[in-house]
């Protein structure tokens, strides 16, 4: 499946600096009941972003009104523990977020996000609390992230790289389908297999 | 990547024995993976792509199903679940289990359970094989020599449709826990110490090997759980160099290699283990002699400490993110610093989940219930791992012993572990849990979970408060 490219997006980043924010936290266990990807946007952070009745809570961040279109989180370390749910990754794509800025994201989660479009990228401590400081006193101010570059920056106040490997970077520059490019290798797999249960005959089918 | 030369750890050994091919210079390689297990609710929509493209499943003998998550564990079994979209989602995989050729036990099946205690007790895992599975404690299988890993839901489709991933290599920690295990301290307070030590992102980008005489010392099961809350220290993956007790725990089991293949076998996984020299990127010591039944006070699980112990203030600790983390935690769990646990008086009890619900973690749990009964305005709950364990508990008569105490005994499923069937906490209850994640809302929203072993919950239970398992048993 195609996933839509990343280039060079620019929008409003919303500051979410806790540490260790899990994914059913991100995505409770409520939404985790279908079979399709389908709504997933208002599971995001359900549990914080509405109150008992349904109404948005006043309280949470992304429903502060300079932050409601968001397309960037800044986020905290260990964001996306826990739980390999890839519906959390699916309802931040679908509640527009493009891309999170944090000093280290979870394993299977950080696999998660290339999979689907959306950058995780990281940034140095320090680059980070710049980051989050300039976007807190200037409201309505839009982060620009070149993923060419590597570079986040926000118009005449500050300019930051990130690291990201170049396996990742390509594939979610050209949004590729990942399973296509494995199946090129096809003759190769085969091969692989055939040797590796010859060798291990117990693992045979 | 520089090429890799001897000396190597267990790790590369395998990675190396599985790739398929290398991809670049970054440490990417087409990984071949042997086994993969599946369930119901991260699988549906790896299959809806498989359908929309028209793509086979590469090797559906490889793949195994089971329903667990969403199921009811009540105690008369049913086949189906207590939710319309669960019971959607059983059935989307009975669909696709029988139009790709792919196993399933379904509720009815006697193997039903538990995804990860299902798997080992059928002899489907074996040393030296890679495992992956849409479910962060895939790492449980270290515990017999393989290499497990959790993977999303894009990759299960990648797995099915290639029987390979596209993997990065993970750094390697080697975790040496030696010493003898005092009286009432378990694998589980053991790798409670360790993630309180290193942290929930301790081990993030990693792979833990854990040796030493301890680990020796531990039965094959006790080995599963370390291995299995190994992700909540951030661990992509956590393994033992398979010993004797793993041949001797799998010898006979329904799926493992039978007579001059068996033999075969136990040869080749005797040679599974790191090189002497080989170099590790991190190392860490633990002294078991030195740990004491552990309980978690904070909504991640490295937010614990031993029995005896406090919830501590956040006046002691260092960094802004520390500090803000530990107010956040007391603030949501309803505690304050200074509190004793032993003071810490709990609504539910909750024996169960991949981390501690096989036959040996029931064992030490009738221990403590023999001839006592659960506290008055405690529920008390425990759902065996899988059915056949339950079987087993049955025949030996621990189930009996439950009951007798005041335990619910269930049916097989995640159950309260993640609360995606009907059983749920309120809001500000609070439950003793022998599980393996005490996420805010975890065991339902504005729920409190405090994580001990099995026998620290069933200790909990009967006395209506967090106990020190060791000076009830003594009576003192
Ligand atoms: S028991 Fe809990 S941790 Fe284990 S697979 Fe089920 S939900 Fe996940």
């Amino acid at each position: 499946m195609m996933m839509e490219p990343f280039e060079i997006v620019s929008g409003i980043a919303a500051p979410m600096l806790d540490a260790n924010i899990d994914t059913d936290v991100i995505m409770p266990k409520q939404f985790l009941m279908g079979v399709d990807r389908k709504g997933l946007d208002r599971g995001v952070f359900f549990d914080q972003r509405f109150v008992a009745d349904g109404q948005p809570n006043p309280d949470f961040v992304l429903n502060e009104p300079r932050y409601t279109d968001c397309k960037f989180l800044l986020t905290g370390p260990n964001f996306g523990c826990g739980s390999s749910r890839e519906h959390a990754v699916w309802g931040l794509k679908q509640l527009g977020i493009r891309a999170l800025i944090g000093t280290s994201f979870a394993g299977i989660f950080f696999d998660n996000c290339m999979r689907n479009g959306v950058l995780a990228a990281i940034v140095a401590e320090q680059d980070l609390k710049d980051l989050a400081g300039i976007v807190a006193e200037n409201p309505g101010k839009p982060t620009t992230v070149n993923l060419q570059e590597q570079r986040i920056s926000i118009s005449g106040q500050i300019d930051l790289s990130f690291e990201i490997d170049e396996l990742r970077k390509q594939t979610l520059m050209t949004g590729l389908d990942p399973i296509g490019a494995t199946l090129q290798h096809r003759q190769e797999i085969v091969d692989f297999e055939q040797k590796h249960l010859q060798a291990n005959p117990w693992l045979a089918d | 990547m520089k090429p890799r030369t001897l000396p190597r750890t267990l790790y590369d050994k395998i990675i190396d024995s599985h790739t398929v091919k290398t991809l670049d210079d970054d440490g990417h390689v087409l990984l071949y993976i042997d086994r993969h297990i599946i369930n119901e609710y991260t699988s549906p929509q790896a299959f809806s792509g498989l359908r929309d493209q028209n793509r086979e499943v590469w090797r559906p003998a490889t793949t195994l199903a089971v329903v667990d998550h969403v199921n009811s564990t009540e105690p008369e079994r049913v086949n189906f679940s207590p939710d319309e979209s669960g019971a959607n989602q059983m059935k989307y995989l009975a669909e696709n289990c029988e139009k790709y050729g792919i196993e399933l036990f379904d509720l009815l099946d006697k193997r039903q359970g538990i995804e990860h205690v299902v798997a080992p007790e059928q002899g489907l895992v074996l040393p030296g094989m890679v495992i992956a599975a849409g479910d962060s404690h895939t790492t449980t299988y270290g515990a017999l020599g393989a290499f497990g890993f959790g993977i999303g839901t894009s990759e299960i489709e990648h797995l099915l449709a290639t029987q390979t991933l596209v993997y990065k290599r993970l750094k390697t920690m080697r975790v040496s826990i030696n010493g003898a295990l005092g009286f009432g301290v378990t694998s589980k307070d053991l790798i409670m110490a360790v993630i309180q030590m290193i942290g929930s992102s301790g081990a993030t980008g990693f792979v833990m090997e854990f040796t030493g005489s301890t680990i020796s010392s531990l039965s094959v099961e006790a080995r599963m759980t370390i291995c299995n809350m190994a992700v909540e220290a951030g661990a992509r993956g956590a393994y033992m160099a398979p010993d004797d007790k793993v041949f001797d725990y799998l010898q006979g089991k329904p799926r493992a290699p039978e007579g001059p293949l068996w033999a075969k076998a136990v040869e080749a996984w005797r040679e599974l283990k790191s090189d002497n020299d080989a170099q590790f990127d991190m190392q860490v010591d633990l002294d078991a002699s030195t740990i004491e039944p552990m309980v978690s006070w904070g909504i991640s699980p490295d937010q614990s400490s031993g029995i005896s112990g406090v919830v501590p203030s956040a006046e002691q600790l260092a960094t802004y993110h520390e500090k803000t983390a530990i107010e956040k935690a007391q603030k949501y769990m309803d505690l304050s610093a200074g509190t004793r646990f032993a003071d810490i008086t709990i609504t539910h009890a909750f024996i169960g989940s991949c981390t501690n619900s096989r036959i040996e973690d029931l064992r030490q749990v009738a221990e403590v219930l023999k001839g006592r009964h659960v506290a008055k305005g405690v529920r008390a709950i425990l759902v065996p791992g899988s059915s056949l364990v339950r079987q087993q508990a049955e025949e030996e008569g621990l189930a009996d012993i439950f009951t007798a105490a005041g335990f619910e005994w269930r049916q097989s499923g995640c159950s309260l572990c993640l609360a995606m069937n009907d059983d749920v906490l309120r809001p500000g209850e609070r439950c003793a849990s022998s599980t393996n994640r005490n996420f805010e809302g975890r065991q339902g929203a504005g729920a409190r979970t405090h994580l001990m072993s099995p026998a620290m919950v069933a200790a909990a239970a009967v006395t209506g408060h967090l106990t020190d398992v060791r000076k009830l048993v003594r009576g003192e």
